[in-house]
């Protein structure tokens, strides 16, 4: 770092910098780490014994390992989407492409009860394939399938939203230039676009890995609350709260902090490793 | 998708009018991968949800949409999420100035933490910013005793959508500031501080098109939000009922029509104002090149 | 450029290691109808009743374990009563609801036709093996002086019930106030004071148990409408820092039971529904019922658990609103009195 790009404002106004470091700290303080506070402060309210024995309850087991599996379905898929939509948007020029973007943007502006309300008008008994799937005997709504379905719709921007701008930034050249050497495309993809994207496709995945195993609103409406069954961690902090478990809402509540918290060390680290590389996406 | 697509090969692509040449393969997967995807994850059910309000009549969803609760709801819901997303403007700018330009003890920790509110399950925000701002919590005593309410009223609303909304708002901000400081800082410093006044104009609209993008998104994210705002939300009829609580209502209450009408309602609300911010966002950085 | 490296690995582990955390589920999962010894039922209940059915489930599995030696797996699902039968129509595939009043079982009987339109028939008393009531809870030492149903509409009174379209115990509770209404001078007298009353309330909460954590946990508001239940639940989980207090009249709630038919047949489980739903009949249940402050209609049983059970002048529902049918009508449904309520004046 040379001299010049240090922040020099800190040296020329130190009141300056040190009141808006103080803003920020308060803001930050107030806003975002009294919640954080309060959901271990009341998870261990009831002391250690307590909190260990609400997040190892059978139902808040199957809970976390429901959550898991959502996730675990819900965040591939929409990954493998994500790269095979930067693919085509990205390295070709093809007319529709803004229909396509404008597509892919449209979950982010639909209320996660949407995304949930939506599934059940589909494949709800009384939705537009209720009648087949009963006669078929196929559960979606109300069992895990739904679930899913629900969490892919409210995290399906996520990795396209990343990759697309950056695979923009970056071109097509490379790749041109390897098949013109004879690699095959599976070749070029594997050992040229892919290590190219690599941070972003993570960046992205726990992004969606983050808000799929937080999602509420939208599981809610396709869950049905079946207790050790159908209920995610999220709604089974709800499930909690209102059996007056407020231990067990909050400690199961902390394991969903702390899983968003190992997401955030994660993510932070890539940030500040490949600050340039993710940098081209935010600014588009 | 069609067999049209499906062998790939330059010959074949030529046929394609709509598709410029490229020596890349993949196209004809890629593509067929993306649509089908969206198609049945984004397309179909957004289809079912457009349809359902019709069985109403033309009549039936205008009724729907017009009558009293409904209408406040949705003001209620857009109006506080503007607000919000207009106050994390300043705050995520604050945020984002100190993180980018300043070196200070806790300063990777605080940036860390700038995404919490995305990492947090939105049902636990809402629960831990109940017992923060009901009348017996920390804040919501401190405010009581000022006779202000928070917790149960628009302003505790206010406060979830704010706290959901922010790192969207930093996130879209730090780059670019962090990108600016070589040029200006050396404008700012070798040109005195009559430049350094000009620094400020070029700061700011270089500035314009990120901050009204993470302010965009702040907002679409503020609208729908269901989990973080019903828990602090007072949910009374026409005072504090946000729209997506009203469609839950709906839905409970058997009208598969009703929640539908103002499900598709909040969607094509949100997605225009979505669409008229980007474009108003690529207006300005098409002037700001020029 | 080694340490670097040797994070991103690092990282790319870590990430590896979530990913793999996130699928492992998938493999282990075991398929849901692996244990074929054991019957699995589903009973979709109310928001109120999650304590009774748990001790009544453990009670009843042993039960049947006895006779048939089958081994059972009861499911338990609670939320406000609307929402559980909006649920089922949807396609929970329950086996026996549980809820909060007929209206919304027959709601799934019209809608989804699981079970026929007679099915209150079919069972003992209404197909309600006990009752319930509203009554109000205060704080301790009942600091606004509220006694009765008028007191209610004082100013400066905070009133806290959870929202009648979704939850059933808010439904019985307008009802009960209207009830009140009604008998101090008709229809334009209950108007007006059902209009005050809810004119008191700061928070509508979206089921009861959504309510009763406002008042209890949050402290606002100054008298929760609470189901009687609900009330000893809440002194027994919040502390005594809540009085009870019997209004001079309240409404005779009956929270039915059913078996749906149709999925009991898909299920294979209708021996055993029946089984659950008569047992809800039996001495041992109805002594259960009533340590849970419900109002059991076993004699022997109301009379063993006599103290918690405070007599109170109870109106039905058929005497003071012709029914369920009539009362959804004309307050409930879309545009009804309760959204009138909510009108801006």
């Amino acid at each position: 770092m040379s001299p010049a790009a240090r922040p020099i404002s800190s040296v020329r106004l130190p009141g300056v910098a040190f009141a808006l470091v103080a803003a920020s700290a308060i803001v930050m303080a107030a806003l975002v780490l009294l919640p954080l506070f309060v959901v271990f402060r009341d998870a261990f309210d009831k002391g250690i014994g307590k909190y260990l024995a609400a997040v190892s309850d059978p139902d808040a087991v199957s809970a976390m390992k429901l959550t898991l599996l959502v996730a675990g379905i819900a965040v591939p898929l929409n990954a493998i989407f994500g790269i095979a939509a930067a693919w085509c948007i990205a390295k070709f020029e093809f007319r529709g492409k803004g229909v396509l973007l404008t597509l892919i943007d449209l979950p982010f502006s639909m209320s996660p009860v949407v995304s949930g309300l939506v599934w059940v008008l589909l494949f709800g008994a009384q939705g537009w394939f209720g009648t087949w799937l009963i006669d078929h005997d196929i559960k979606i709504i109300f069992a895990t399938t739904g679930l899913v379905l629900a969490t892919i719709l409210v995290t399906f921007p996520f990795v396209a939203r990343e990759l697309i701008p950056l695979m923009q930034d970056q071109g097509a050249d490379e790749e041109a230039a390897a098949l013109t050497l004879g690699a095959s495309g599976f070749t070029t993809f594997w050992k040229i676009t892919l290590p190219n994207i690599r941070w972003a496709l993570l960046y992205g995945v726990l992004l969606c890995n983050a808000r799929a195993m937080g999602e509420f609103g939208a599981v809610s409406v396709v869950s049905g609350h079946i207790r050790g069954l159908t209920t995610t961690l999220p709604l089974h902090v709800e499930v909690l709260y209102n059996d007056y478990d407020f231990v067990g809402a909050f400690a199961t509540a902390s394991l969903l902090a702390s899983l968003g918290l190992v997401t955030l060390v994660l993510k932070t680290g890539l940030e500040w490793r490949h600050a340039g590389e993710l940098a081209a996406n935010r600014k588009h | 998708m069609s067999d049209q697509t499906r062998h790939i090969g330059s010959v074949e692509l030529r046929r394609r009018p709509w598709l410029q040449h490229s020596i890349l393969p993949g196209f004809g997967l890629s593509l067929g991968i993306t649509l089908t995807y969206l198609g049945a994850i984004v397309v179909l059910p957004l289809t079912a949800l457009a349809i359902r309000p019709w069985e109403l009549g033309l009549h039936g969803v205008w009724h729907e949409l017009s009558a009293p609760r409904v209408a406040s709801a949705l003001k209620l819901s857009f109006g506080l999420s503007a607000l919000a997303a207009l106050l994390n403007a300043p705050l995520g700018l604050l945020l984002a100035w100190t993180l980018s330009r300043y070196e200070f003890p806790g300063r990777r920790i605080l940036d860390a933490l700038v995404d919490l509110p995305f990492a947090l399950p939105t049902a636990v925000a809402g629960l831990a910013l109940t017992a923060i701002y009901a009348p017996n919590g920390p804040l919501g005593s401190l405010a009581a005793k000022l006779g202000i309410k928070t917790a149960y009223s628009a302003l505790g609303i206010f406060i979830a959508l704010v706290f959901i909304g922010l790192p969207f708002v930093v996130r879209s901000l730090q780059p670019v500031l962090q990108e600016l400081d070589h040029e200006v800082e050396e404008a700012a410093t070798t040109l005195g501080a009559d430049a350094r006044q000009r620094a400020v104009r070029v700061i700011l609209p270089a500035m314009a098109p990120s901050l009204i993008s993470g302010v965009s998104l702040a907002f679409a994210r503020a609208v729908g939000e269901y989990g973080s705002v019903v828990f602090i939300a007072g949910n009374l009829p026409g005072k504090t009922e946000i729209a997506p609580l009203l469609i839950v209502i709906k839905l409970e209450s058997y009208d598969y029509a009703g929640a539908a009408a103002v499900g598709v309602a909040m969607v094509a609300i949100s997605f225009g104002s979505l669409v008229l911010i980007n474009g108003l966002q690529l207006a300005l950085a098409k002037r700001g090149k020029a | 450029m080694t340490s670097p490296d040797i994070t991103r690995r690092g990282l790319v582990a870590a990430g590896g290691g979530m990913a793999a955390a996130a699928g492992l589920p998938l493999l282990l999962a075991p398929p849901v109808q692996a244990q074929s010894k054991t019957l699995t039922l589903l009973n979709v209940s109310y928001d109120a009743t999650r304590e009774l059915y748990k001790e009544i489930n453990v009670a009843f599995s042993a039960f049947w374990k006895a006779r048939t030696g089958e081994f059972l797996d009861i499911k338990q699902s609670h939320g406000g009563s609307g929402k559980q039968a909006r649920a089922v129509i949807d396609g929970l595939q329950a086996d026996v609801v549980t809820l909060a009043l007929a209206g919304d079982i027959d709601e799934i009987a019209a809608r989804a036709k699981l079970l026929p339109a007679n099915w209150q028939s079919r069972l003992p008393i209404n197909s309600t093996p006990y009752t319930s009531t509203i009554v109000l809870l205060v704080r301790k030492g009942n600091p606004k002086a509220i006694r009765d149903w008028a007191d209610l509409v004082k100013p400066g009174v905070g009133v806290i019930v959870s929202n009648p379209k979704t939850s059933g115990g808010a439904r019985w509770a307008y009802l009960a106030a209207y009830a009140y209404g009604q008998s101090k001078g008709g229809q334009a007298a209950a108007r007006a004071y059902i209009t005050k009353l809810f004119r008191n309330v700061p928070v509508l909460g979206a089921g009861a148990r959504d309510a009763t954590t406002t008042f209890a946990q949050r402290g606002i508001g100054d008298v929760l409408l609470a189901w009687e239940n609900e009330a000893f639940l809440t002194i027994h989980e919040f502390g005594p820092n809540f009085d009870i207090v019997y209004p001079s009249s309240s409404i005779l709630a009956e929270p039915p039971l059913a078996l749906l038919d149709k999925n009991v047949d898909r299920h294979k489980t209708r021996v055993v529904a029946t089984g659950y739903l008569n047992f809800l009949y039996s001495p041992q249940a109805q002594d259960i019922i009533a340590r849970h402050h419900y109002r059991p209609r076993n004699a022997a049983s109301a009379a063993k658990y006599a103290a918690n059970l405070k007599p109170i002048a109870m109106v039905t529902i058929d005497q003071a609103f012709g029914g369920w049918k009539k009362a959804q009508a004309t307050h409930f449904a879309e545009g009804g009195l309760f959204d009138q309520i909510y009108k801006p004046a």
